[in-house]
């Protein structure tokens, strides 16, 4: 079963459906995710291989640092999990 | 016609086909960009056209392409980019463009296609019925219907008059039968060129993927979290665009004396049986009402101008003396039990609790001739019908059953 997320019906509908351009992070597209990937931090070495992989930008960076994923574009592909030289990130179901 | 309006336009009376009349409103209109694939019954319009991008009379983009579908898909691409766009098809090239026939009225764009209307195969048939236009009724195009050249002419006018109407922003078709509107030579009255310039107006689209100055994209894609709401947005602008057709046919009337309306009643004020049809076959059952009025018989004819939107309010003010309704098909449902025109008509009979006797005369299939005598043989059973009660029964006109298996 697809979630639907309230959140995201949000803004009203163009003529036939266009819509302006950088307007996607309004578009929440976190709820198709079946599987979340989960950051175990001590395993992690912060070599930024998932951030360069991730096809969504749901890499949370800073200051060197990897500090986790954001929940609300991550479509839970896997790959960061499949990249990591540490096994450091777990995919778990979404519930 | 002009019905004592004095036309303020001046009017040039010319020997055109239904064909040549279409291709005539798409010269004194100028659309930016024409795509078109050849096929019969449909060339001649593009042939006609393409003669005037060759000759230089107009300055439109013609774009030759490899299919039908192409060509509907590179006037989407035309329409999303600001321009004015068109082409022409029949059957199995409509059938084609089916997929882009629903894109390009979910995106909205106020396209304005002729469809010249033929049989779809097998067995192949190059002649006319309504099936090509009958499947596409339900995808959102506004759908006209012309029974002779003159209004295939005031047809393609208006219809970007409407399509392009900003509360409305949906394709329109404009539909002539197959060769015998399409390659018939009558008069029509063909306006100065800038009075259509002037009444279709300067084209201002609905959006723009060219304008760099405020970007956006456009063929998106919808979550079951958004889908239904576009259909239903789509369905308002259909529901919206009966207002813009009333005022369009008024402003166009006001103008040139001509009158045009959703239903076109012909003696139908005290009329018992009531035919209703669509284009060319209007000419011929309104001969023969005429012949039977002569024997006194009340008897009246509908012809359908604009078939979407279907408003069947306004059907129904026409049949207030009716007792029995002769629904002429020419095109024919399997599967179901009555054809699209039928179902239009009994469904909105029914919902209204309207009680009157309908039959479904299927006729004039693969250009299956329809004569006077075939309209005084299906007077004659709408009669009989009328008499014993019957109801709901769909009579084939002009069937030959020898030529049926079991």
């Amino acid at each position: 079963m697809l979630k639907v997320d309230k959140e995201i019906v949000s803004f009203s509908i163009n003529p036939g459906g266009y819509a302006k351009g950088g307007t996607s992070l309004e578009n929440k597209t976190g709820g198709w995710r079946s599987f979340r990937p989960v950051l175990n931090k001590e395993k992690c070495v912060n070599c930024m291989i998932c951030w360069l992989n991730c096809p969504d930008d749901s890499i949370v960076v800073k200051d060197g640092q990897m500090l986790g994923f954001d929940y609300d574009y991550c479509k839970g592909c896997s790959l960061c999990s499949n990249v990591c030289p540490t096994k450091a990130i777990s995919m778990v179901p979404e519930v | 016609m002009s019905d004592g309006v004095v036309s303020k336009v001046s009017v040039l009376r010319k020997a055109l086909t239904g064909a040549q009349a279409a291709a005539e409103v798409m010269r004194q209109v100028e659309p930016d960009v024409v795509a078109a694939y050849p096929i019969t019954p449909q060339t001649p319009i593009v042939q006609e056209f393409a003669q005037f991008v060759a000759d230089g009379i107009v300055n439109t983009e013609m774009i030759q392409v490899e299919s039908e579908h192409s060509a509907l898909s590179a006037v989407v691409g035309a329409a999303m980019s600001g321009a004015r766009a068109m082409t022409a098809t029949s059957s199995q090239g409509l059938a084609l463009m089916w997929e882009i026939v629903a894109i390009a009225s979910s995106m909205r764009l106020p396209i304005v296609m002729n469809i010249v209307n033929r049989a779809i195969s097998a067995p192949l048939n190059i002649h006319c019925d309504h099936s090509d236009a009958m499947a596409i009724r339900d995808l959102g195009w506004i759908m006209l219907f012309s029974e002779n050249p003159q209004e295939v002419y005031h047809n393609n006018i208006v219809a970007f008059k409407i399509g392009e109407h900003p509360d409305v922003f949906l394709p329109v078709a404009v539909n002539q039968d197959g060769f015998i509107t399409s390659h018939c030579v009558e008069a029509v009255d063909v306006f100065e060129d800038s009075f259509v310039k002037n009444f279709v107006g300067e084209y201002k689209a609905p959006y723009n993927i060219l304008d760099f100055d405020n970007p956006i994209s456009a063929g998106e894609w919808a979550m079951p979290s958004h889908y239904f709401e576009f259909r239903v947005d789509m369905k308002k602008a259909m529901d919206r665009s009966v207002g813009v057709i009333e005022k369009v046919f008024e402003e166009f009337y006001k103008e040139t004396g001509v009158k045009m309306d959703f239903f076109e009643a012909y003696k139908t004020e005290d009329a018992e049986i009531v035919f209703v049809v669509m284009n060319s076959t209007a000419g011929t059952v309104r001969y023969v009402v005429d012949k039977l009025r002569e024997k006194g018989k009340k008897v009246g004819v509908i012809k359908v101008r604009v078939y979407r939107p279907f408003v069947v309010e306004k059907f129904l003010e026409l049949i207030s003396s009716a007792k029995f309704i002769a629904v002429m098909d020419r095109a024919l449902s399997i599967g179901t039990t009555g054809s699209p025109l039928y179902q239009d008509i009994t469904s909105g009979l029914f919902a209204n609790k309207r009680n009157v006797l309908v039959n479904d005369y299927i006729y004039g299939l693969g250009g299956r001739d329809f004569t006077d005598d075939d309209a005084y043989e299906m007077y004659k059973h709408a009669e009989y019908s009328l008499k014993e009660g019957i109801s709901g029964q769909i009579v084939y006109v002009g069937l030959n059953p020898n030529l049926l298996g079991r």
